[in-house]
């Protein structure tokens, strides 16, 4: 009985949206202001449906309801109550459930929020977003149906994937997909300001906030995704260029590239154009990973149980939404002809190449994810693009941004002189080459020049981001949000810069058989193999092998990786020993069993890991600090232009 | 019309797309497909022997079918394996893939056994050569010891009959 109250409950939400997309748009349309109005109790009874229908899901996992399918295919009543409720989202059809789900919270928040927003514009961004959902919940209900029941119901559940099993995954997923459904309400403000002809400073005010805290969720899933592949997976990596990852970053890289345009449409009121295509194909690039994830055209490590008829339902949802917003797009005017730019050297001209660098690195990645899709296409045969062509093209973008970001938050608005910025940049440069010149006097000659240039452009990052905060605060006096915010996820950027330079250029591995009782030293460690012994755990059954690991006479780590072997579907997992540490992690993974006493063993040491998923946490932590609350953003306005006369700049504000 | 770049993009970005999936990613040509089997020394799953396997099956061609007790696809194309069998068609060899021999056997007994001989690799390294990525997988070996043909998933009747029609064809055409 209660999966059928979800299932109606479902139902009645995807009619409460088709009312959602028609009802408002038509009253704006019409000048209905009783039509209008019920966007917003449309929005919150739509939240209420599904938040109904997502519940009963959960107490069928709870209960392993054994008649509904979906729960018999992931779930087993073996399995730990936790681990019970992330199952619901552990497959295909819950995911696109929590997905729907996650689309009207946005939508129900952004009904809380709408006082300043004109009546028309809000009808169409709740309508847009009501059009999106439909699509959604037509979807789940015809092509992925979370109720459908089995009668005669199994004898027993077939259990989750092991490989999610996993407090990551318990958070990873609802994460990702508040960043990925999140950039819904930027590309729904898109359009409806398209349809309204109100792209201006007010518009990219309103919506600014949104489009952070989207992209500080979006970063937060991805880098809890990478941490999870790493300690889960086995093979130590934190990243791996896969399809799914993919699917996941072009959005947020897109994303940053319009966190910061829309910044300079709000101050400036240009860029009009180019802020709301970023809009409009950040949230495309949502639809295009929830596409490739779904649909199977691309094989990957995270494949989902696969149907062509869902790949061709996204395909034309794609298509409509998408190509929708573009050809609203195309004939676009704008009333009023674009200011003209500042100077070739402002803050605008950074941010410009700003985006700029960030869309060729977006392009790159979708062109490297999507290359043996279009050569399988076009008839040319199956191929592969893996890691090195990621990191052939991608880091050489990098480091031109990571020295831009540096410079491009000293810079003024509008105009700047040469001189004056290379004054502001002197400080931190000269910081940054006694500290880089230090460190290459400490590593020996094997370092590679790599991890030297990565580290001077992080610190360069770090050093300037600092000067200019310092700067600031001494002349408005306080610290104001949006510009620590900034500094915060500049900061964090170069954070994570440095894990990822000093993790692949010093980080070690080693492959070897050990036997029970031996000794071996690698890294400046003593690993000692004290034994393996048979271990079982609520639903599985395996070996944990015990190592000691000793640095110079001291007591580093006790660790204990494991291989299980999971009942109900048969597979295989490695859990490596971790000993995490800020300066290094030791990993240890568990290959096969050779003999009684050998096995095959794979030791790891991973210096500054940590760093990589600090700098992300820093990042999302940046944007929500520089929300701003409530006053906070008017002083610095205020203060950010005292500032500017005080230092006697052109202003044309 | 600079406006209609994003648009004309985005409509061969969907072509490409429509095109993808009427493909099957899972497809991958073997990088083994015309390169001869590895010949290694492995255990009988029944007997426990160790032989050189692959040294006294040259001469004719048969099908090298990777399964393992707890693949549940494995079952799903067992039928038509056992079919093949009984008519006696083209020998078959099973690899029994990263299992336990008990776990093995008992499978064989209650789902019987239609192979000639099965190779015992519980380590999953002679799969691991083979480049083994997910079982059940199919490796159609001519009687020159050489692979022509490599089926990933589940067998089915008529992939069946393409690969030995590949197999007959290349035999023919080498002799």
């Amino acid at each position: 009985m209660i999966p059928e109250i979800g299932h109606y409950a479902l139902v009645l939400a995807l009619s409460v949206a088709a009312l959602q997309a028609a009802v408002p748009m038509i009253g704006a349309r019409m000048g209905a202001d009783n039509l209008i109005m019920l966007a917003k109790p449309l929005a919150r009874a739509q939240f209420l449906l599904i938040a109904t229908s997502f519940i009963t899901l959960i107490i069928a996992f709870v209960l392993t309801d054994l008649t509904v399918s979906y729960v018999v295919a992931n779930s087993n009543s073996a399995l730990p109550l936790f681990y019970r409720i992330s199952a619901v989202w552990g497959a295909h059809e819950g995911s696109l459930l929590l997905w729907v789900l996650i689309l009207s919270a946005w939508t129900f928040a952004l009904t809380l929020f709408d006082k300043p927003l004109p009546l028309k514009l809000n009808a169409d961004i709740i309508g847009i977003l009501g059009i999106i959902s439909f699509g959604f919940l037509l979807f789940t209900l015809f092509t992925s149906n979370p109720f459908d029941r089995v009668i005669p119901p199994p004898q027993s559940g077939r259990d989750l994937n092991p490989l999610l099993q996993d407090f990551g995954l318990i958070v990873h997923p609802p994460m990702l997909y508040m960043g990925y459904v999140g950039f819904a309400v930027p590309f729904a403000f898109a359009v409806a300001g398209l349809l309204n002809n109100q792209i201006n400073s007010a518009w990219a005010k309103w919506v600014r906030p949104w489009t952070l805290i989207a992209w500080a969720f979006l970063g937060l899933g991805i880098a809890l995704g990478s941490w999870w592949a790493y300690y889960e997976l086995g093979w130590g990596g934190w990243w791996f260029w896969d399809p799914v990852e993919n699917a996941s970053f072009m959005p947020w890289l897109l994303g940053t590239a319009l966190i910061h345009s829309v910044v300079v449409t709000q101050k400036k009121a240009i860029f009009k154009h180019w802020t709301v295509l970023l809009a409009i194909v950040t949230f495309g690039l949502s639809l295009v990973g929830t596409f490739l994830v779904r649909s199977g055209v691309l094989t990957s490590v995270h494949a989902f149980a696969t149907d062509p008829a869902r790949g061709v339902f996204i395909l034309m949802f794609l298509a409509i939404v998408i190509g929708g917003a573009l050809l609203v797009f195309t004939f676009y005017k704008p009333d009023a002809p674009q200011e003209p730019h500042g100077s070739a050297l402002s803050r605008e001209s950074f941010l410009l190449t700003n985006s700029v660098l960030l869309s060729v690195a977006t392009a790159t990645v979708l062109l490297g994810t999507l290359y043996p899709l279009m050569i399988d296409a076009l008839g040319l045969g199956k191929i592969s693009v893996g890691a090195p062509y990621f990191n052939s093209v991608f880091i050489p973008l990098m480091a031109p941004l990571l020295i831009l970001i540096g410079l491009g938050q000293r810079a003024f608005w509008t105009n700047d002189s040469f001189r004056r910025l290379s004054n502001a940049a002197k400080y931190p440069l000269l910081a940054t080459i006694i500290l880089a010149l230090g460190t290459w006097g400490m590593i020996d000659d094997t370092s590679p020049i790599m991890a030297l240039f990565g580290l001077v452009l992080a610190l360069w990052v770090i050093f300037s981001t600092l000067a200019g905060q310092i700067r600031h605060y001494r002349s408005s006096k306080k610290l104001t949000s949006p510009y620590l915010g900034q500094s915060i996820s500049h900061i964090g950027f170069a954070i994570t810069v440095i894990g990822i330079t000093l993790v692949s250029s010093y980080g070690l591995e080693k492959h070897l058989r050990m036997s029970e009782g031996e000794t071996t030293t690698f890294g400046g460690y003593e690993f000692r193999f004290a034994g393996a012994s048979a271990i079982s755990g609520p639903n599985y059954n395996g070996t944990e092998a015990i190592f000691l690991v000793h640095s110079e006479n001291k007591f580093e780590a006790r660790l204990a990786p494991q291989k299980r072997n999971y009942h109900s579907g048969g597979q295989t997992m490695t859990e490596a020993g971790i000993s995490p540490g800020f300066t290094r992690d030791i990993y240890i993974a568990l290959g096969e069993k050779i003999n009684d006493t050998d096995w095959s063993v794979r030791l790891n040491i991973k210096p500054f890991v940590r760093l990589i998923w600090l700098g992300a946490i820093l990042m999302a932590l940046g944007a929500i600090t520089a929300l701003g609350f409530g006053n906070a953003t008017k002083t610095s306005h205020q203060s950010q232009k005292s500032y500017r006369i005080n230092t006697t700049t052109r202003i044309s504000e | 019309m600079r406006q209609l770049i994003p648009f004309s993009i985005f409509i061969i970005l969907i072509i490409f797309f429509a095109i993808g999936l009427t493909k099957d990613p899972r497809l991958i040509p073997s990088p083994l497909v015309g390169e001869s089997l590895p010949v290694r020394q492995l255990d009988e799953l029944r007997t426990a022997e160790t032989t050189l396997l692959t040294s006294n099956l040259i001469g004719s061609s048969f099908i090298l079918n990777v399964w393992a007790s707890w693949c549940a696809a494995c079952l799903e194309e067992h039928h038509l394996l056992m079919e093949l069998a009984t008519q006696d068609a083209i020998p078959i060899v099973g690899l029994n893939y990263k299992d336990t021999r008990q776990d093995a056997l008992r499978w064989l007994d209650k789902n019987g056994d239609p192979y000639l001989q099965t190779w015992f690799d519980p380590a999953g390294e002679f799969g691991m050569e083979l480049g083994v990525y997910g079982v059940p997988e199919t490796f159609f070996v001519d009687m020159t010891g050489t692979i022509r043909h490599k089926h990933i998933g589940p067998l089915d009747r008529s992939n069946i009959a393409k690969a030995i029609d590949i197999l007959n064809a290349e035999q023919n055409s080498s002799l």
